[in-house]
């Protein structure tokens, strides 16, 4: 708590620094975690690519291709090695960045990914924007207005969040807000008569604040609308149900009578000391949140033509273009990794009670 | 008919649940009698009545080769229970299999199973599910297929959980004594005890199977044209979106009705068979 540690007595040396080895510890036991969780997320990729198809290098040259070309291309990828040797070369090339070549574009996959990546991180990063900041309060106001009309709006915005299939969701809004009212673009990360604006991150709102170009800024904004609503809706129920359990629970214990019996103000009992306790669990749910919104990316970028890694592996279904296909499954599965590992030190940071037991 | 006073009371009680209830009969109900109730053969074309708006001649319009949509999200609902029941159904076998095993064992088997479960729930369900597709080829039957398998950690861990505290449990550790082998134990007495929490699990999980099901057919992995997949008409009717509305909008409809259906449905059963995990 920043406002607490200001009047607050210095604390001595050894206490600081035993802090800090305990947290430089908890974050090299994560660490490792971490590598022996991506270790996995390969072993799976490469079962999915090297062992179920019946023959992946068939899957490469085509059902028409000769035997001579199939058997050239088995040598090519290493398939008449036995299955550990094939795993260690699999890993190996991952480790250098090899992914493969894109069947449809013959360029590298990694490559191609890695230009894609910053229209699906922009459109991910507010979804989930979206989804907290409206999430938050729907979970407080219905577990502060338990059983009350409010409640029951907030549990059916949670059933219709999850029974919606996202695809259709889009094409509705589409339906809706570009053709009937015309109030916004019906895709694209920008309008085609504007220029992109200068390339700092990638992220085509940030870029244009930071160029100061206004008419980029206004397209843009008006492009991630549909999409990011669209796809944080989902998420948004998820997080307003899990706020809602968590607020009913801390509610219920007795710092909170206490806080009720010494008089603080409604208010200030939710917001100062019920809200901070309850966030910790929505903390997890926003990490999990995330791999879901990748996922949804997939459809929510084919729908709006959002030029993302989502759009990009769709498009490569059409051409059964597998390379392209298993390279964004790891960069998602490594990202999605990443986040939860992120959150997962997050959360041992804000809970004193889990940093306490490591 | 006795137990009629029951099933009212548990109606008021859980009016949602009734209302899951209801919409899920209505869809098995489409299901089954879709060759009576559909006015038309779902494949059959009318070339000079394409991309036709809703009229009396054809409720819901037809699509881009005269395809009368009404006909075709009526047999549609076999497609996507199919889907949802063959999903968890699968799942649920796997998972139980693969969960009281490793349970009962314990060890190296299960430390390893269990880490291999972790690291399947490192990804994104769809994102799994569509490289399995790919994978497998892509066509309804893989698409099950592959759902089935990324949604088999759920039952693993739950079954494996169960088996821990059933173990240690009196009549097993008496058929133990009597010298039972691990299989029948584990069929005789472990499994007939995780059954109950499973079906919860599957009732709830299979709004989201049809979902997911239905995603992958959107995106070219699922059902492949001109069968009346749900997912697959929305992915069809995009095309024709701004103009002809209703070719995308009915299938999504049914998707979504049947979905709600589920959800609420496996709400009512989870709250009512175990109210300890109600959220």
């Amino acid at each position: 708590m920043p406002g607490g540690s200001r009047h607050a007595p210095p604390l001595p040396t050894s206490a600081v620094t035993g802090w800090s080895m305990k947290n430089l510890r908890l974050v090299l036991s994560r660490f490792g975690q971490l590598l022996l969780v991506l270790l996995g997320v390969t072993f799976v990729t490469f079962l999915v690519s090297h062992v179920i198809p019946g023959d992946p290098a068939r899957m490469l040259v085509g059902q028409r291709a000769s035997e001579e070309t199939l058997a050239a291309m088995r040598h090519a990828l290493g398939l008449d090695q036995p299955v550990w040797l094939q795993y260690l070369h699999y890993l190996w090339g991952l480790l250098h960045g090899d992914m493969g070549v894109s069947i449809r574009t013959q360029r590298p996959v990694l490559s191609e990914l890695l230009t894609y990546f910053p229209a699906t991180l922009e459109l991910t990063l507010w979804a989930m924007g979206f989804a907290v900041a409206a999430g938050i309060p729907l979970g407080v106001l219905s577990a502060a207005r338990r059983d009350t009309p409010v409640d029951h709006a907030s549990r059916i915005t949670a059933i219709l969040g999850v029974s919606t299939p996202l695809f259709w969701l889009g094409l509705m809004a589409l339906l809706l807000f570009y053709k009937h009212l015309g109030w916004l673009p019906s895709g694209g990360r920008i309008d085609v008569l504007i220029n992109p604006p200068t390339h700092f991150t990638g992220l085509y709102v940030l870029d244009s604040i930071l160029s100061g170009d206004l008419i980029a800024l206004k397209s843009s904004v008006l492009h991630l609308i549909l999409p990011a609503l669209c796809l944080g809706y989902i998420q948004l129920a998820t997080i307003a149900r899990m706020v809602r359990a968590s607020m009913l629970e801390v509610l219920e214990m007795d710092y909170i009578k206490t806080a009720r019996a010494n008089g603080i103000p409604r208010r200030g009992i939710i917001y100062r000391h019920a809200l901070r306790n309850a966030l910790i669990p929505a903390v997890t749910i926003i990490g999990l949140s995330f791999g879901e919104l990748l996922g949804g990316a997939i459809l929510t970028e084919t729908i709006f033509a959002w030029p993302g890694m989502g759009k990009y592996v769709v498009d490569s279904i059409s051409f059964l273009d597998f390379p392209a296909i298993m390279g964004f499954t790891i960069v998602v599965a490594v990202f999605y990794v990443l986040i939860n590992m992120a959150v997962d030190l997050l959360y041992t940071v804000l809970d004193p009670q889990i940093r306490e037991v490591h | 008919m006795k137990r009629a006073p029951y099933y009212l009371y548990m109606m008021k009680r859980y009016p949602l649940t009734a209302a899951g209830a209801a919409i899920v009969l209505l869809v098995v109900l489409a299901a089954v009698c879709a060759p009576v109730l559909a006015p038309y053969d779902p494949l059959a074309l009318h070339l000079p009545d394409r991309l036709q708006p809703p009229g009396p001649a054809y409720p819901l319009g037809t699509d881009e080769m005269g395809r009368d949509i009404l006909s075709r999200v009526l047999y549609g609902a076999r497609l996507s229970l199919l889907a949802g029941l063959g999903i968890v159904g699968l799942a649920a076998v796997g998972g139980m299999v693969i969960g009281s095993v490793s349970g009962f064992i314990g060890g190296r088997v299960e430390l390893v199973t269990m880490r291999l479960m972790d690291i399947m729930l490192a990804f994104p369900s769809l994102v799994l599910a569509l490289a399995l597709s790919a994978a497998l080829g892509p066509n309804f039957r893989n698409s099950i297929i592959a759902v089935a398998v990324v949604k088999i950690p759920v039952y693993v861990r739950l079954v494996r959980g169960l088996t821990l505290s059933i173990k240690e449990r009196q009549f097993v550790k008496a058929a133990r004594t009597f010298g039972a082998s691990r299989a029948w134990i584990i069929s005789r007495h472990i499994l007939p005890n995780c059954l109950a929490p499973v079906i919860v699990q599957a009732t709830l999980g299979i709004g989201e199977a049809i979902l997911i099901a239905a995603a992958l057919s959107f995106i070219g992995l699922g059902a492949q044209p001109p069968a009346p997949e749900w997912g697959a008409m929305v992915s069809m009717g995009r095309t024709y979106l701004l103009d002809q509305w209703w070719y995308a909008t009915f299938p999504g409809v049914a998707i979504f009705i049947t979905v709600i259906g589920f959800n609420l449905f496996g709400d009512g059963v989870r709250d009512i068979l175990d109210p300890r995990l109600r959220g």
